[in-house]
């Protein structure tokens, strides 16, 4: 497929490598501002507690602190959707919750000076789980969540915003059934996407109403954005991005920590940094939604799903920004994983005292298939009814729709994965392993193995806007002004790539922009998987433009038509002649060519991956082991393929299938205390533990993409955790139904500990 | 009191320069408390160096003390004095920029993604090459495991360990 082209599918270089691996890429606590403060948060030990009293006076006159904020000094600014939660309020609503803020000379006095604060509790009853938090007479959180539900609404995606999946005629479905099946599962183990930086920014304020933020974000002009609306609209924000020490989606948002920052630079009138500590990042930033689902769905003999109905239950910890959204994007996602006519699903987003939800790869469809493929599990073995088979007939076809985020329903115009979906199988050797459900695929001593597998698909390939700049400069070479930052996918470099292409330039002439929202239009970011197409389509735009332009400028000097021109190493040509010719600078030496373009949202297209799994268990101690994976896609047209493939390696880490296996939060359920707020006591996966990868990826061109290419760079991790359930089952021979799959929990389905009250499970 | 107490100090050879620091409390000076990530990377301006957990958990910050491995957030300065400390810095060659060639294996296998633990990463691979300088891939997986990376470029780093060994994985 790669042939035609100079640079896309090729191994180039990644542009940032060297200042990567030379250590001179400088992310944000690599900044040092002179003058600059240091900000640290005093967090609540309480998971509810009124704030009565806090005595500043000993900190305040600690020697080197030069601010000291609490929720009586500060503006009314709130995030959360709707706006209801202040920066710092006068209640504090998890463990972790900002009490104080301090602003000194350093780190350490910052430190010091925390202990130096008295505050006065009055502690109130918390809870801590969804379900308890409906009932009557629960704590209530806040007073305008009755209840403690949290209004539905998204005011981003429109007056329709996708709040449930409901269509047909469930009743009439569930007659239709060959097996009706019910039970309750959730996916809750609230795993931390956990980026090796912590979430941090460094503030300056520039009174009246001014400030410059240096974020650590995927999406640094969405800071822009974001903020603006926590400060009231009153506030100027300037989101300056670099080099983002991975996110998963996580960093999307950081908007407390920004505005702690802000608030403290506000009052000393200095650039402050606030990072948080490692601690701080695993116990009071954001996490995974908590999910859990009660529900039946029916289907025939055929693998034809005729019903699904259920109450989808989410934890949104003490206050939701964006998880009405994940909420729709999963309803929007479950229709493209499952074919079915009838469907009753109605979402509660419940608030609880513990951290707040934010974004993490998957955003909403993982966490609501890791829940409703067990469930439909449970009637294919009824049936007897290959899950790879069943997933592979009910993923979206062209010609099938779905109701999207937006509420608006949209006919799939993208390819057929069904091929991608055989060849991953065949890669696997599923056929050869598959034994039914509930068989081991193969039986060793006290060792056995199983498999799985899981689908994802998400049509935000094409979701929300992005605009570029691409100037030609007489010399032959270009900049790209995009506020792209880079987190890890490569994505800068794969811009370069394709502006290369299209203007047919060597790579190295290429550069882009800083990612400075004062300089460079909108941008969303690279979030879910809409890098390529949505991004790439934007930017190639800005440079067809430019080149448009540029051969408006040099075609009357080589007297021909403009789309008689075409260019290569700076260099315009008359196609039919290329001995005419001239060097980019006949465009005039005092003058650059500047080109724009815009990408708008497009949802008639979705990626997909299938993931196949095999572990193995180990009978005696309960041990599940990941033995190996075959990831399954279609890209269209591969831009970068070794970038590809550490996108799709990551389905492991950041939240992914590790967290089927031993990845989890805890939290104590009578404290609200994070228990493993650290990297030893939070598992993750060593060197030494690798499983075999393999990656299979077709190229199927999307006529819409000059290119031809989609990304998938997002759903890598999302099919894995359900698989892994249903290849841990079908080893021990009887249904998991808890994330994670830990040995306490296999020995326990294995009756050999004493059993303990399950949250959920087959009715 | 402090006038009559000889100021101490310490020298630490950081990528082949001798620096003199001195022991105190004030800007530009070491304390006794202070980790080798901290004065790398606030004293010195050397913040290629990466401080992730902060717990000697997860290796990104990784430098070589007298070439073997150290986590420099668990070591402290003062115990570092007259020995010779390695950081991401010094690996490329000094006069003229070239990329040591477990970079350059690094760049050819785009063997990072978001890169901030790249160079704990690279360091470990580093120590591991001088005193294995032709490994298995057993080993590399083995010398890399007390290093941490969230995005998974495990399978491209080893690679390109391997690559730099002369060995292609």
């Amino acid at each position: 497929m790669s042939e035609k082209y100079r640079y896309i599918g090729k191994v180039t270089p990644r542009k940032d490598a060297a200042d990567i691996l030379t250590g001179r890429a400088k992310f944000l606590n690599d900044i040092k501002l002179a003058d600059m403060l240091y900000g640290k948060v005093l967090r609540s030990p309480h998971p509810h507690a009124l704030v009565k009293k806090v005595d500043k006076s000993k900190a305040k006159n600690l020697e080197g602190v030069r601010a000291v904020l609490s929720w009586e000094d500060v503006p009314n600014w709130k995030g959360g959707t709707p706006r209801r939660t202040r920066v710092l309020d006068r209640k504090v609503r998890f463990v972790g919750d900002a009490v104080a803020l301090v602003a000194a000379t350093s780190e350490e006095i910052a430190k010091e000076a925390l202990r130096l604060i008295d505050v006065e509790y009055e502690v109130l009853p918390a809870v801590l789980d969804m379900e308890e938090a409906l009932k009557p007479g629960a704590p209530q959180l806040y007073e305008e969540y009755p209840g403690n539900v949290v209004t539905p609404g998204v005011p981003f995606f429109g007056p329709k915003s996708l709040q449930e999946v409901v269509m047909g005629d469930v009743d009439k479905g569930f007659q239709e059934a060959d097996v009706i099946t019910e039970g309750t599962y959730s996916y809750e183990n609230i795993p931390n996407p956990m980026p090796p930086e912590a979430p941090g920014a460094i503030a300056l304020w520039e009174d009246p109403n001014k400030v410059t933020l240096w974020v650590s974000n995927q999406a640094s002009y969405m800071d822009k954005v974001t903020l603006f609306h926590v400060f009231n609209r009153e506030v100027e924000v300037r989101s300056i991005g670099g080099p983002c020490g991975g996110s998963y989606g996580s960093k999307f948002m950081s908007w407390q920590v920004q505005a702690h920052a802000v608030l403290l630079s506000r009052a000393t009138k200095k650039p402050v940094k606030l990072c948080m500590t490692k601690e701080e990042h695993l116990a009071a930033f954001t996490l995974r939604p908590g999910s859990r689902m009660s529900a039946k769905v029916g289907m025939k003999k055929d693998g034809t799903v005729t019903a699904v109905s259920g109450r989808w239950l989410i934890d949104t910890g003490y206050y939701s920004m964006t998880t009405q959204s994940q909420v729709a994007v999963g309803c929007g996602e479950v229709q493209i994983m499952v074919r079915c006519a009838n469907w009753n699903l109605k979402p509660t987003i419940v608030c609880t005292n513990r951290n707040a939800s934010g974004i993490v790869r998957g955003f909403g469809g993982q966490e609501l298939k890791c829940i409703l493929i067990p469930l439909l599990s449970l009637a294919m073995e009824k049936l007897d009814i290959d899950p790879f088979e069943f997933l592979k007939k009910n993923y979206v076809k062209p010609g099938d729709g779905y109701f999207w985020r937006d509420g608006i329903w949209y006919t799939y115009r993208g390819v057929d994965y069904t091929e991608a979906m055989e060849k991953g199988a065949e890669r696997f050797g599923w056929k050869e392993k598959w034994r039914g459900w509930l068989k081991p695929s193969l039986v060793n001593g006290t060792k056995r193995r199983g498999v799985g597998v899981g689908v994802h698909g998400n049509a935000d390939i094409g979701e929300d806007a992005s605009e570029a700049y691409v100037r030609l400069h007489p010399d032959g070479t270009a900049m790209i002004t995009s506020c792209v930052t880079e987190h890890g996918t490569g994505q800068r470099s794969n811009f370069v790539k394709m502006v290369a292409e299209v203007l047919q330039v060597p790579l190295e002439n290429v550069s882009l922009s800083p990612a400075d929202s004062l300089i460079t239009p909108y941008e969303f970011g690279p979030a879910g998987s809409r890098g390529t197409y949505a991004i790439g389509s934007a930017i190639i735009s800005a440079a067809e433009d430019a080149r448009r332009k540029l051969f408006e400028l040099v075609a009357p000097k080589l007297e021909a038509a403009p789309e008689d021109l075409d260019t290569e190493d700076g260099v315009v040509f008359v196609k039919s002649d290329p001995q005419r010719k001239l060097p980019w600078k006949a465009m005039g030496i005092d003058r650059t060519c500047t080109g724009y373009g815009r990408f708008d949202p497009d949802y008639t297209l979705s990626n997909c991956m299938m993931s196949f799994v095999e572990v193995e268990v180990d009978m005696e101690t309960g041990k599940v082991t990941l033995v190996r994976v075959v990831n399954a896609t279609n890209a269209g047209q591969v831009i970068d393929p070794q970038g590809l493939e550490g996108q799709l390696n990551g389905c492991l880490g950041s939240a992914g299938i590790d967290s089927a296996l031993f990845e989890e939060t805890v939290i104590d359920p009578s404290t609200g205390h994070t228990l493993n707020a650290n990297m030893i006591d939070y598992k993750w996966r060593t060197f030494s533990e690798l499983p075999i990868i393999d990656n299979v990826v077709l190229e199927t061109p999307f006529a819409s993409h000059r290119f031809h290419a989609v990304g998938i760079g997002e759903v890598a991790t999302s099919p894995g955790p359900s698989a892994i359930l249903m290849a841990a089952s079908n080893a021990v021979g009887a249904w998991l139904h808890e994330y994670p799959v830990t040995p306490e929990r296999v020995l326990r389905v294995l009756g050999k500990v004493a059993p303990r009250a399950e949250k959920g499970g087959a009715a | 009191m402090k006038k009559t107490r000889k100021q101490r100090k310490i020298i630490l050879t950081v990528n082949g320069k001798p620096c003199d620091l001195e022991i105190g409390d004030g800007p530009g000076l070491v304390k006794p408390w202070d980790t080798l990530a901290h004065t790398l990377r606030e004293t010195l301006g050397l913040t290629g160096t990466k401080v992730s957990c902060d717990h000697g958990a997860c290796g990104a910050c990784t430098v070589l003390l007298e070439g073997k491995p150290v986590l420099s957030c668990m070591t402290l300065s003062v115990e570092c004095d007259k020995k010779a400390v390695t950081t991401v810095e010094g690996l490329s060659d000094p006069r003229t920029g070239t990329l040591d060639p477990l970079q350059q294996a690094f760049v050819d296998h785009t063997a990072f993604q978001c890169g901030f633990c790249t160079p704990g990463i690279l360091m470990s691979a580093k120590a591991l090459l001088q005193e294995i300088p032709s490994p298995s891939e057993e080993e590399v997986k083995e010398a890399l495991s007390g290093n941490f990376c969230r995005c998974i470029s495990h399978y491209q780093v080893v690679k390109a360990v391997m690559a730099a060994s002369g060995k292609e994985g």
